[in-house]
């Protein structure tokens, strides 16, 4: 498929072998898999019904009509503002982060069809770095939604993400409140936007922009919630519960809408986006 | 901060000689000179060029002035309002009336407590989702009747736990981050100590953002960067230093407009005269904001906010390279 045959990433050295080998062993039954059938199966283990991650391109093929993504990527890269050190320089961090994905950040945006109806689409990549929200993420996003507004379209948001770049420090934090404020004026044209929450949407990602949507969507194998398990834990002796967080944890105790399965998704956001459009 | 112990040994000798001095007609004023002397230099020596990590000491330092004692010195008639109407009140995370410089304002303040007691009740200043959604109440109060909205913000970040969760904490942060973002008010925080992530930032969208001179802001706490990045929790105060998580530093990176001076050594050192500055500060800044028309002063702070980041354009693609295997499942 040729979904993305007008892609415009820049892209920085790829030298990652071709992957050829033709089965893989699914980490959760331990059976050994035919590599094309997960793929096709949109990277559901065919014989237990496992979710593996969901690459951005993945995620937007699954999502989309047929060769109706265009990539409105800004091809920009963060500036390293702070020019962050820990046990390794933050830019090494990311050019194996760009390497490994192919990507300039963790998220793809651009204008796509779901089931004919006009929207910007935005899906990040849980490779890069977590997923995590840092200058270039939130300005891509508050792109999206721009973009969104200019062309009176729906905003759709796949969340993949472990909350704010640490190596930003407050410049990453601080894209929770300019997502917001975009997301304000998303809000003032009077265009839906729709979140869908996938594994995982967590901290300062979950505490903007992801929670914020008109419906929220989980889809089924989803970790969603603002402070990680071991966090708690660490300060609480509380047991927590074993569906802690997953999308029935959350469907239960009213924070989403809805559950969709990663194979129903498409059809759920075709369903929710046609509410709008009769309405307009 | 066993130097603090010297300095606090010598200011109470010096009150000691001081009531000798007055008591019994003794001349002690050449030795309390001589000591305010001695005092004044061990100060500048100690406090002239503070680490990043004694700084983040200086704002955790548990006799720091607190948001009550502001709320106590630098406003009046603090009239607190309580609970979320949902499931109860956060003791982290005040609201009220108060006002400043005469005239009526809504407060949002996180507290610490000062006791293991207090701790208990205000969760170490750690805000619940009861405490958010009541922020949220109060900004949309302070909307609703033109009154200028004032944070101020000291607290570790939102409490991690279990209820915590279930009531969905991170969605009070964004709905009181979109409450303030919504506000037509003039709006302005101050973090007077510990500025902890999201917990922090919840009331901290504002038209003017300060910082007291030895307060910190940042997206994780250094130990919480210190064991995630560097997998030690010891390398704390390295991990304070890499966050750029300091007053001055966040000045120099353009993401607040001003810094309050404290007294020599800390806020704790001379509570009334930080609240002093404090108090003129915020008049100042307030005056400043109320003659902006309100459309244009929320423009501004939608500007202020969408121009925050720092990138750069990618590196040109080199159109003979080879393309990425598309897709390929991940091992």
């Amino acid at each position: 498929m040729s979904l993305f045959k007008e892609r415009q990433y820049v892209r920085i050295r790829v030298d990652r072998e071709a992957d050829d080998s033709l089965w893989m062993k699914c980490k959760a039954c331990g059976e050994l898999v035919f590599k094309r059938r997960v793929r096709e199966n949109n990277n559901i283990c065919p014989n237990c019904g496992e979710y593996f991650f969901l690459t951005a391109g993945e995620r937007i093929e699954s999502l989309v009509d047929p060769g109706s993504f265009e990539d409105l990527t800004a091809p920009i890269v963060t500036d390293d503002p702070l020019g962050f050190v820990d046990s390794q320089p933050y830019s090494d961090r990311l050019r194996e982060a760009q390497e490994k994905t192919s990507l300039l950040d963790a998220v793809v945006i651009g204008r796509a069809a779901i089931d004919g109806v006009p929207v910007i689409l935005g899906a990040m990549d849980f490779r890069f770095i977590g997923g995590s929200m840092g200058s270039v993420m939130g300005e891509q996003l508050c792109r999206a939604m721009e973009t969104a507004i200019a062309e009176h379209r729906a905003f759709v948001l796949v969340s993949s993400s472990g909350g704010a770049r640490i190596q930003e420090g407050m410049f990453s934090l601080l894209q929770m409140a300019k997502t917001v404020t975009v997301r304000r004026h998303l809000a003032e044209a009077g265009l839906p936007f729709l979140s869908v929450m996938a594994y995982p949407t967590s901290g300062g990602v979950q505490a903007s922009i992801a929670s914020l949507g008109d419906i929220l969507i989980a889809e089924k194998g989803a970790l969603i919630g603002f402070a990680g398990r071991r966090v708690i834990q660490q300060t609480i002796s509380e047991e927590l519960p074993q569906h802690f967080q997953t999308e029935s944890f959350a469907l239960e105790r009213g924070q989403i809408d809805r559950v969709a399965r990663r194979e129903d998704l498409r059809d759920e956001l075709a369903l929710a986006l046609g509410y709008f459009v009769e309405a307009r | 901060m066993s130097d603090e112990r010297t300095l606090d040994l010598l200011e109470a000798k010096i009150e000691e000689l001081r009531q000798l001095n007055s008591a019994d007609g003794i001349d002690l004023s050449k030795e309390i000179a001589r000591l305010e002397e001695k005092l004044d230099h061990l100060r500048q020596k100690l406090y002239a060029n503070l680490s990043d990590w004694e700084r983040v000491k200086l704002a955790r330092h548990p006799k720091r002035p607190y948001a009550l004692d502001y709320l106590q010195s630098a406003f009046e008639g603090f009239y607190e309002l309580r609970g979320d109407r949902v499931v109860g009140d956060d003791r982290a995370l005040l609201a009220g009336l108060a006002r400043l410089g005469g005239r009526t304002v809504v407060v949002l303040a996180q507290q610490k407590g000062r006791t293991t007691e207090e701790n208990k009740e205000r969760y170490f200043g750690m805000p619940r989702p009861q405490g958010f959604r009541k922020a949220r109440r109060a900004i949309q109060l302070a909307d609703r009747f033109g009154f200028p909205l004032v944070s101020l913000i000291d607290t570790p970040g939102a409490y991690p736990g279990l209820e915590a969760e279930e009531h969905n904490v991170g969605a009070t942060i964004a709905e009181s981050l979109l409450a303030m973002a919504e506000a037509r008010v003039p709006t302005l925080a101050v973090v007077i100590g510990e500025g902890g992530s999201g917990g922090a930032l919840a009331i901290g969208l504002a038209d003017c953002v300060l910082m007291l001179e030895n307060a910190i802001f940042s997206v994780i706490t250094p130990e919480g960067a210190a064991s995630i990045l560097w997998k030690d929790k010891d390398k704390a105060k390295e991990a304070a230093s890499a966050l750029q998580m300091t007053a001055d530093r966040l000045l120099a990176l353009g993401l607040i407009d001003g810094i309050i001076p404290e007294p020599l050594g800390g806020a704790h050192r001379d509570a009334a005269k930080t609240s002093a500055a404090l108090q003129s500060e915020l008049v100042r800044r307030l005056a400043e904001l109320e003659v902006i028309p309100a459309e244009d002063r929320r423009r501004r702070r939608d500007a202020r906010y969408r121009a925050i980041g720092r990138f750069r354009p990618a590196p040109m693609r080199d159109p003979e390279a080879p393309a990425a295997p598309e897709g390929a499942v991940r091992d």
